[in-house]
């Protein structure tokens, strides 16, 4: 079991809805998980699931026609906890949180760098209100934080405008524009979803040692399962607002037990495994969050659904570290260990 | 005996760069710089590489949605009679537009959202001589029925479909005048996995049913290896390697194919490999490094390789056909 004193974050039972036009969609729908020191927790899901939503609300960073309905996002900051949810969003403790403690790295970073200032300015800002260096130290922490990202030239580079960057450079400097205080916790919003697979592995390898020299505490959002191969200590995946599968990546990969977990794992070819590899897609696609199943959310598109579904699954744990929300768990996972004795 | 389709002949596309008060001609982008390429009847060749590499550029020129600055496109009839295509003009390019068709990486901007479906999908029909309205929505209702959708679907507009369901309505677009080469640029990349997986399926049912020949042009190789018989990598506006899809995985001759396929993230916890991860980006394609275009990024470059461009030559492996340009192959060449 996770030690209690290694965990950087817990959510609780998180409820975030959205009102619009009086109806109300229930993006986040009871989500509970962990984030250890040194570890890397992926999120998978298909779009609209509700892995953003999930990082942005850690972050505070919600539209206005949104709320925290119920539950508790527990960060723990060196020895007293802070409940982030009661926090004013813009007040003074959530702006001191917000980029030093805990920092976030967007999807697309042609959005979400601003075209008018430089890159340096940009990464100075978060240095100037997080820290009590002064200009010149400032200047100087945002050149190494440019070289340690790989930033040719960044004596030059810290003075251009995001314009004359290239795609992975621009994904770099966020990536130092979040390190720069040294969080504690990183959210990594599909990093490398806009990038090549070429520069995505530049990007993996800097994120891992960043994990490794800092102990920072990493949450990996994606949606392609190589990734989380590749980096995931624990995985969680997600469905329509809710973890329907979490574990360690070799609980998940291994051993999948939802439906839901298996579907996704087979409907994408794998590299090696040649031409004959069987893929079979999800039938449907996700349901219209306003006109939700009435039970399990898989239900409709699960080869195995039958009547005790119309009742929403609650949360087994199977073993210490793999939890799971499916009736019909068991046949899956003895298959597992059948497997295993014979 | 394999039947070419189509016969690329060192193609060329250069764009223009202009600067200044003049808007004098400075220099050129050489997004396509030179590719020889055959694709053979009813085979499924994979175009994969970075972006920027001129992937795009290269599919848009053979149907001349740009126009090559060089070199022969031929396309080869089922009855042999071969025609040059670059050198047509425009109204003479129409018969062949029947045969030749495209699907568009993003279903969203690819699709007027002030027509509805019918509306869009008529007009090919219309100028290729199916005169009766009737005869229309029976082609149109046909073919949407055999991608899965309801015949219904036909008068509603863009915006009432999903991603997956516009990409299918982007095949119907390219099936409705039964062309025989489809060029599918980045057809499942905008898609989630699970409708990537749906499309895919039904690219490979179409091809079965109607004797297609597809050119797949994609970044993603996880995807090319599972649909294509064989595969094309890109760089820098050339073509770097080709052979067939097993080959490529299995007897990997380029380093820059090989760093390709180390960096794809595969979802497979006993096949973890080390990665070779590339320094820098892709150069400009304005001002490409002299000598072999990968050589300032590649792991095995020696002084050879700044000087001279390598050519495309040919080798065997697997007793397959299997061409690479590189200076630092070790197998015989064959003529």
């Amino acid at each position: 079991m996770t030690d209690k004193n290694n965990i950087a974050l817990s959510v609780k039972n998180l409820k975030t809805f959205f009102y619009t036009n009086n109806r109300c969609n229930k993006a986040v729908n009871g989500v509970s998980f962990d984030v250890e020191k040194g570890k890397t927790l992926c999120i998978v899901g298909e779009s609209g699931c509700g892995k953003s939503v999930t990082a942005a609300t850690i972050m505070q960073l919600l539209p206005t026609l949104s709320r925290i309905e119920e539950g508790e996002i527990i960060f723990h900051k060196d020895d007293k906890t802070v409940n982030i949810e009661k926090l004013e969003k813009n007040g003074k403790e959530m702006r001191n949180i917000r980029g030093s403690d805990i920092a976030m790295i967007f999807q697309d970073p042609m959005t979400a760098l601003n075209p008018v200032y430089t890159v340096g300015f940009q990464i100075s800002e978060n240095l100037k209100y997080h820290t009590n260096l002064n200009r010149k130290e400032i200047r100087e922490k945002s050149i190494s934080l440019l070289n340690d990202m790989g930033i040719p030239l960044p004596e030059k580079r810290v003075d251009e405008y995001p314009h004359s960057y290239s795609g992975g450079m621009r994904q770099r400097a966020m990536i130092a524009m979040a390190m720069a205080c040294n969080p504690k916790i990183l959210i990594a919003d599909e990093p490398t979803t806009a990038l090549d697979v070429t520069i995505q592995a530049q990007i993996f390898e800097l994120m891992e040692k960043l994990k490794e020299e800092n102990d920072t505490a990493i949450i990996l959002i994606t949606h392609d399962m190589g990734v989380v191969a590749e980096l995931a200590d624990n995985v969680a995946v997600m469905y329509m607002g809710n973890i329907v599968e979490a574990g360690t990546a070799d609980d998940v990969l291994r051993r999948p037990t939802h439906p839901y977990t298996k579907a996704l794992l087979e409907s994408v070819p794998v590299l090696g495994r040649g031409k004959n590899q069987d893929i079979n897609p999800i039938k449907g696609s996700t349901p219209d969050p306003y006109n939700r199943p009435v039970g399990c959310q898989f239900a409709p598109r699960c080869n195995w659904q039958t009547e005790s579904c119309d009742v929403m699954p609650e949360i087994t744990q199977i073993n210490k570290t793999h939890q799971i929300r499916c009736h019909k768990y068991e046949q899956f996972f003895e298959k597992y260990d059948e497997k295993r004795n014979s | 005996m394999k039947k070419e389709i189509l016969k690329l002949r060192d193609v060329k596309v250069y764009f223009p760069v202009k600067a200044g008060v003049f808007n004098r001609t400075v220099g050129h982008v050489m997004a396509v710089d030179g590719v020889d390429l055959d694709i053979y009847r009813g085979e499924v060749l994979g175009l994969a590489g970075e972006s920027g590499c001129g992937k795009t550029t290269l599919g848009k020129a053979i149907l001349r949605l740009v126009e090559p600055t060089n070199g022969e496109v031929t396309y080869v009839s089922k009855e042999d009679d071969e025609t040059e295509l670059t050198s047509l003009e425009k109204k003479d390019m129409d018969p062949f537009r029947k045969k030749l068709q495209i699907v568009f990486q993003d279903p969203h901007s690819s699709l007027n959202p002030s027509f509805t479906i019918f509306g869009s999908l008529q007009d090919p029909l219309k100028k290729f001589g199916v005169n009766s309205k009737e005869e229309r929505r029976k082609i149109i209702g046909d073919l949407l029925e055999a991608v899965n959708m309801r015949r219904e679907y036909m008068d509603r507009y863009p915006h009432e479909f999903s991603g997956g369901q516009r990409q299918r309505i982007g095949i119907v677009r390219a099936l409705c005048l039964d062309p025989e080469l489809i060029v599918c640029d980045e057809a499942v990349s905008a898609l989630d996995v699970s409708i990537q997986a749906q499309v895919l399926q039904l690219l490979m049912q179409l091809k079965k049913d109607n004797n297609l020949t597809y050119l797949f042009i994609t970044h993603d190789l996880s995807v090319t290896e599972y649909l294509c018989d064989r595969i094309a990598v890109m760089y820098l506006g050339r073509i770097v390697e080709l052979c067939d899809s097993e080959d490529l995985y299995k007897n990997t001759l380029h380093p820059y194919s090989e760093a390709l396929i180390s960096a794809i993230p595969v979802a497979d916890l006993d096949k973890k490999t080390k990665r070779i991860v590339l320094e820098g980006d892709v150069p400009s394609p304005v001002n490409p490094p002299k000598g072999c275009p990968f050589h300032p990024r590649c792991p095995k470059a020696k002084d050879i390789c700044k000087t001279e461009v390598p050519t495309l030559k040919k080798y065997s492996t697997n007793g397959n056909e299997h061409y690479a340009s590189c200076h630092l192959i070790d197998l015989p060449e064959i003529s």
